[in-house]
């Protein structure tokens, strides 16, 4: 079962070249398989939902993305986020501008508000967001979801991203703006919203995770799990990399077990084997270290694994299957 | 942006000629380079890049500084600039003490957005108008958080090591680490951003009240103030108004900045290296990078394709490997497990080779004239000088 039955709304940060897009693409898979109508939004304008799944750039509409064939299983759609698209449709929304409206973006003041103005443009994306959540009476006829996966910008701005509150109170202490930023923000803020971190098992995406959690939690936002991705297999046991480090593999033994396998086993490849086999096991040392960094961070943990081929359709299938698997979704 | 606003440049028929190598240590000796800058997008190893050109320069006897922008920790600790304080310091353990490093040295420093924005501002204005502006709520928020602000500000600081470079002869060569934006274009848009924010129609605008002939504008200003304030609040806008007003004078002097540190990277002892790992992402960005630079005029040196799996040299096939493995995983011996383990890594190892070698040759195809590095994934992470010189040997070899 979910390890996070009562969450509606996903959020997916990780360092650049975790993986973040990919992890963040299977979990919406996985929730449909759940049963789930979800809705997948990207919001840094980089096209990366529609080179996953290989379709044409999303405009900002919501898409059907992928529909199931299986009984019992959801859809999912997708929808790329921009910041000035959503400020016009706000606009018209709420204030029925009109005239003032054109006028407000011959005199730049739509690419001021959402390109300069500190903040405002995080408010707009989240804000966007928090709709699709929670519709209302005034976007008419729109579809209602169960669930909602965020590919969110990266670990290092992710608070600052989320808690909006905080980035315009220097600025916006009043007015409509402010109040929309209070509302998205009982939202993020609450048992329904979950933030899941991707990283690998290396140095710096791992303190960048650590850190990312601190100030999540010190910002009050819900801390959901963290995704290991791109693990290396796991088919050398303790005691084989053990001996791969120590240099005590008994060669000829293993030669023989290749020759059985029919493998021509001359010294030249089982030389270049052990090699392998020993940086695998140095590499698997440090993973292990900071997996133990992983583990203190006190929230649910799972794993994916490296697709030696890339990630293609097929891939994030795999990858979804898993995390239903591990319960993520 | 990934998706992209230029058309493709460069030639219109593939080429199979070998990628020409991109020759490092002969772009480090070279008197006349100036400046390296490092670009790529986010989590490609820019920054161990930068420091490990910036430590192999100085060993092989330049006078080098290194511009990091955020370095890991333990990293930033070897190098003894753990301490945001914006000012380079000597790197402690480098070894110049050959015939090759002869004079040569190397400082380090880590970049600190707010402060240099600060610096600009108090070095531009009278100590009563940058007080003013510095305790400006507007100003505050945009020296901290406006998308962009750590690009030009490290524009800005190299702009400003290369002025203090020249007068005092402390350094022959910058080495320059960008920000790690989700586009490497981030970082030659920024400067472009700014002024145009700067220089904007609303910022100007916001200063019509002010101004005679601006006036007639007036009835549209008065609709869009009112818009404003519905949106954002009143006093959102006139702290505003009183920042662009305290900052007019100001203006001027920042855009003149920019266009001269533009300049200063078109200049001819001025290199890009851009960095790249062998993913499908990270290469759309690098080819993005390469073309723009073409179209700027900016000088490429090249392309590090970081962390490449190095083809194994012994001919037992991924599909080879693979039927050996399903043929020993069940074993109960630990000699045949061992084998099964091993084949799996193998096939693995066989199968990202040959997705990354199709990925870099679709690269070399479409770029036929960047001059490349390859370098091989370590099996261990890089914080301290060993580790950086390490990575300088296999960058120069």
């Amino acid at each position: 079962m979910s390890d996070f039955p009562d969450v509606q709304l996903h959020i997916v940060t990780g360092k650049g070249g975790t993986g973040k897009s990919t992890v963040a693409a299977s979990l919406a898979l996985a929730l449909a398989a759940r049963g789930k109508t979800v809705l997948l939004c990207e919001v840094e304008g980089r096209q990366g939902l529609a080179q996953l799944f290989d379709v044409p750039p999303l405009p900002y509409e919501e898409r059907l993305l992928a529909k199931a064939t299986e009984h019992g299983h959801g859809d999912v759609y997708a929808l790329a986020i921009d910041a000035e698209a959503a400020l016009l449709e706000y606009l018209a929304m709420y204030y029925r501008l009109g005239r003032a409206g054109k006028a407000l973006d011959r005199f730049g003041v739509i690419d001021f508000a959402t390109t300069i103005a500190p903040g405002v443009r995080d408010v707009l994306l989240t804000g966007k967001v928090y709709e699709a959540a929670q519709r209302n009476s005034r976007n008419k006829n729109a579809r209602r979801y169960d669930a909602l996966v965020l590919d969110a910008p990266p670990t290092g701005r992710i608070a600052q991203f989320l808690n909006v509150n905080n980035e315009l109170a220097g600025l916006a202490r009043m007015g409509p703006i402010k109040s929309q930023a209070d509302t998205v923000m009982t939202l993020l803020k609450s048992p329904r919203s979950a933030v899941h971190l991707v990283t690998v098992l290396e140095e710096m995406p791992v303190q960048e995770t650590v850190d990312g959690v601190r100030e999540l939690r010190e910002a009050g936002l819900p801390v959901g799990g963290v995704v290991v991705n791109l693990v290396r297999p796991q088919d050398l046991d303790e005691q084989a990399r053990a001996d791969l480090l120590a240099g005590s593999v008994d060669e000829a033994a293993l030669a023989k077990a290749l020759g059985e396998a029919g493998i021509d086993a001359t010294p030249g490849l089982v030389e270049v084997l052990v090699s392998e086999g020993r940086d695998h096991a140095e590499r698997r040392r440090l993973e292990d270290s900071q997996r133990t960094l992983v583990e203190a961070i006190g929230v649910p943990t799972y794993e994916l694994p490296q697709l030696a081929g890339g990630v293609d359709l097929g891939g994030l299938y795999e990858l979804a299957e898993s995390l239903c698997a591990q319960g993520l979704a | 942006m990934p998706t992209r606003s230029n058309p493709r440049v460069g030639p219109m028929t593939a080429t199979h000629a070998p990628m020409p190598r991109l020759d490092v240590d002969a772009l480090l000796d070279d008197p006349r380079r100036r400046i390296i800058v490092c670009c790529g997008s986010g989590g490609v190893g820019k920054t161990t890049t930068a420091a490990s050109l910036a430590l192999r320069a100085a060993e092989r006897g330049r006078k080098v500084v290194v511009l990091t922008i955020d370095p890991a920790r333990r990293l930033a600790q070897s190098m003894g600039i753990e301490a945001l304080d914006n000012t380079p310091r000597p790197v402690p353990g480098v070894s110049t003490g050959s015939t090759a490093g002869e004079g040569g040295s190397l400082d380090a420093m880590m970049l600190d957005m707010k402060r240099t924005f600060d610096e600009v501002v108090e070095s531009q204005a009278s100590p009563e108008k940058a007080q003013q502006i510095l305790n400006n709520p507007f100003y505050v928020a945009v020296s901290s958080s406006f998308a962009g602000t750590q690009e030009y500000m490290a524009m800005e600081k190299l702009g400003q090591l290369d002025k203090d470079a020249r007068a005092s002869g402390r350094w022959d060569l910058i080495v320059v680490d960008t920000p790690p934006s989700r586009s490497a274009l981030d970082f030659l848009d920024a400067p472009e951003r700014l002024s145009s924010f700067l220089d904007g129609r609303f910022m100007r605008l916001l200063l019509a009240p002010a101004r005679g002939p601006a006036r007639l504008m007036t009835a549209g200003f008065n609709l869009v103030t009112k818009a404003v304030t519905t949106i954002i609040g009143g006093q959102v806008l006139s702290d505003m108004q009183a920042f662009v007003s305290a900052f007019d004078t100001l203006f001027g002097g920042f855009r003149q900045r920019a266009q001269r540190t533009f300049e200063l990277l078109q200049a001819a002892g001025t290199s890009f290296v851009v960095v790249a790992a062998p993913e499908p992402d990270a290469l759309r960005e690098a080819a993005y990078f390469v073309e723009r630079l073409s179209e700027e005029q900016m000088p490429l040196a090249g392309l590090v394709v970081n962390r490449v799996s190095v083809q194994p040299p012994v001919d037992l096939s991924a599909a080879a490997a693979m039927s050996g493995y399903e043929k020993l995983r069940d074993s109960s011996d630990d000699a045949s497990r061992m084998a099964a383990g091993l084949l799996r890594l193998h096939a693995d190892r066989r199968l990202i080779v040959e997705r990354e070698t199709r990925l870099r040759d679709r690269f070399a195809r479409a770029h036929p004239d960047v001059a490349t590095v390859v370098l091989p994934a370590l099996p261990t992470d890089v914080h301290d000088l060993d580790g950086l010189r390490r990575i300088g040997e296999l960058l120069g070899a």
